[in-house]
């Protein structure tokens, strides 16, 4: 194991993230206060409660889910996107490291940048409504997995990407979607039965019902299959990257 | 002197069914400057990236320090250094950034007293904190050959590192790659220019469409190879070549002053005797005699030719 490639292709990213610290981070803070004053406040004044938690809390593991998976996707996917864009590649392929190397680098930044967003969105949430987290040990490690999860198939999506126009199709027509209509601000309880059927295959759906478990002790789906459905996932995607690393599939002729 | 990285077999078929090796065998000895020469497309980048583990091979194998490329990768790739033929470069880090990563990805300690080192050898050191798009053409391909020497590689290879350069600097790498050689490492080279194979290589290969046509000492290709033009200047013009010369092949230049004799240095007899005795009978007045080696460029061009 190459640990010091891994501990370089890290650093290297997390340094991009803070040269970039203002974008990273201030932006995704001013939208998600954008969605309290416009969900929580406007909208949530007139919505008691949902399932005995008031509204304007209720949508925070919402919310954060959203950013997280957004952030995770983007990071992970420019990340390794942006070398074979221009050239550095080449400096990957001819290194002495293998895949689990250069995805644990690339992965564990993206992850760990999408982690800080959420922790910060966290925080701001703070400002507006009033949290009490059930169980907050669960809620990290809710948290990690998704930044991980996410992340993973970010750098599936960054190394399929041929164009900027595809890197950012799957984040925009797939992941958004998935995430607003995964409960992000509803419980799916809410919806008409054929409905709810549907949106049981949504993956998002046991994701952030998982998480939003961890704050308030309720959920839509049990914990026990939020938990199968996120390691299913984070098993799909890693058997995905080993599977592009060993066929070379759009990285090495 | 030993092998430090040999080529056994290769062959590099890519998807479209292209085939840009053709089964190459190649023995690199440690400590040598080989330049490979061949025109565009001929299979040199191919051969590179094949041998650094950027391009996986069809068939074939490539040892490096005796590690084989794929079975034993981290062992073979630890050994190497490579500098591509493009410009790839963040353009938003630092010069020493980018290089101290280079380091790391190759499992080094951190060591920043070696990257001053390798960046002031290479006329860097007051670029250190510079980023990269701020740098002239000619630094941005230093910087590439401080990144590839970051990791203290055995061998280096130079992907057409003087492309686009101009004269002063292409002067500038030729002391760079001297400089390298002596202290120890092995370098191979791929160029198109001539010239610079001549200049710097102990080794020169040859490479046309997926092939290598020859791999020979620098100075025994040249001295084996190469032809040799005899230059007679004459006192007085002739209108033409006396019949008694004919089967001398003789070229007359146009204003019958300057005959050329072209011999082979190889044959047992170079003909140079009997065509300077025949010159006299035939009642020729010298005035000046020289000789001309061909270069490498004559014997690359007749290669070519010759095997396409």
């Amino acid at each position: 194991m190459n640990l010091t490639a891994v501990k370089s292709i890290y650093m290297f990213e997390m340094a991009r993230f803070f040269r970039t610290i203002m974008q990273s981070l201030v932006s995704p803070v001013l939208s998600t206060s954008l969605y309290f004053v416009v969900f929580g406040a406007a909208i949530g004044s007139r919505i008691d409660q949902v399932e005995g938690v008031s509204y304007g809390a209720f949508i925070v593991p919402g919310l954060i889910m959203l950013s997280v998976m957004t952030q995770a996707t983007t990071n992970a996917s420019f990340g390794i996107y942006f070398p074979k864009f221009i050239g550095t590649i080449y400096e990957l392929l001819s290194a002495p490291v293998n895949f689990l190397e250069i995805t644990a680098g690339y992965v564990g930044a993206a992850a760990t940048k999408a982690m800080f967003i959420g922790l910060i969105i966290l925080g701001t949430a703070h400002l507006f409504v009033d949290l009490n987290i059930a169980h907050p040990v669960a809620m990290l490690a809710f948290l990690t997995l998704t930044c991980i999860s996410f992340s993973l198939l970010g750098f599936i999506i960054g190394i399929w990407a041929g164009n900027f126009e595809q890197l950012q199709l799957i984040p925009l027509l797939i992941i958004t979607p998935l995430v607003f209509l995964g409960g992000s601000f509803y419980s799916i309880t809410m919806l008409p039965p054929v409905w709810q059927t549907i949106t049981l295959f949504n993956p998002v759906v046991y994701l952030i019902s998982g998480f939003r478990w961890s704050f308030f002790g309720t959920a839509d789906v049990s914990i026990g299959v939020s938990l199968a459905a996120i390691a299913l996932f984070t098993a799909i995607c890693l058997t995905a990257i080993w599977w592009i690393f060993r066929t070379g599939w759009r990285i090495r002729q | 002197m030993s092998a430090i990285v040999s080529v056994q077999n290769l062959r590099k078929s890519y998807a479209g069914g292209f085939e840009a090796l053709k089964g190459v065998n190649l023995d690199i000895q440690e400590g040598e400057i080989l330049a490979l020469l061949g025109p565009n497309g001929a299979g040199k980048t191919t051969l590179i990236s094949t041998i650094c583990g950027i391009t996986v091979p069809t068939s074939g194998h490539v040892t490096v320090g005796g590690h084989d490329t794929q079975a034993d990768f981290r062992a073979a790739r630890s050994l190497i250094g490579l500098v591509p033929q493009e410009i790839n470069l963040e353009p938003f880090e630092t010069v020493f950034s980018t290089v101290r990563f280079s380091r790391g990805l190759f499992g080094k300690p951190r060591d920043d007293g070696y990257i001053e080192k390798i960046l002031n050898q290479l006329s860097l050191g007051d670029k250190k904190n510079a980023k990269i798009m701020t740098l002239s053409g000619g630094m941005k391909r230093r910087v590439l050959i401080a990144k590839a020497l970051a990791h203290e590689p055995r061998v280096l290879f130079l992907d057409e590192p003087t492309a686009g350069v101009d004269v002063e600097l292409r002067k500038d790498m030729w002391d760079v790659v001297a400089d390298l050689k002596s202290s120890g490492v092995t370098i191979i080279l791929t160029t198109h220019y001539i010239e610079e194979a001549e200049a710097i290589a102990d080794r020169v290969g040859v490479i046309n469409k997926g092939e290598i046509l020859l791999v020979q000492d620098k100075a025994e290709m040249m001295a084996q190879m190469g032809q040799k033009q005899l230059q007679i200047a004459l006192a007085t013009a002739t209108q033409d070549i006396p019949a008694a010369l004919a089967h001398y092949n003789l070229d007359r230049a146009d204003d019958g002053l300057t005959l050329t004799y072209t011999y082979d240095t190889k044959g047992e007899r170079t003909g140079i005797t009997t065509l300077l005795a025949d010159l006299a009978k035939a009642g020729l007045k010298l005035k000046d005699i020289q000789t001309r080696q061909s270069s490498l460029e004559d014997i690359f061009v007749g290669l070519v030719k010759e095997k396409a």
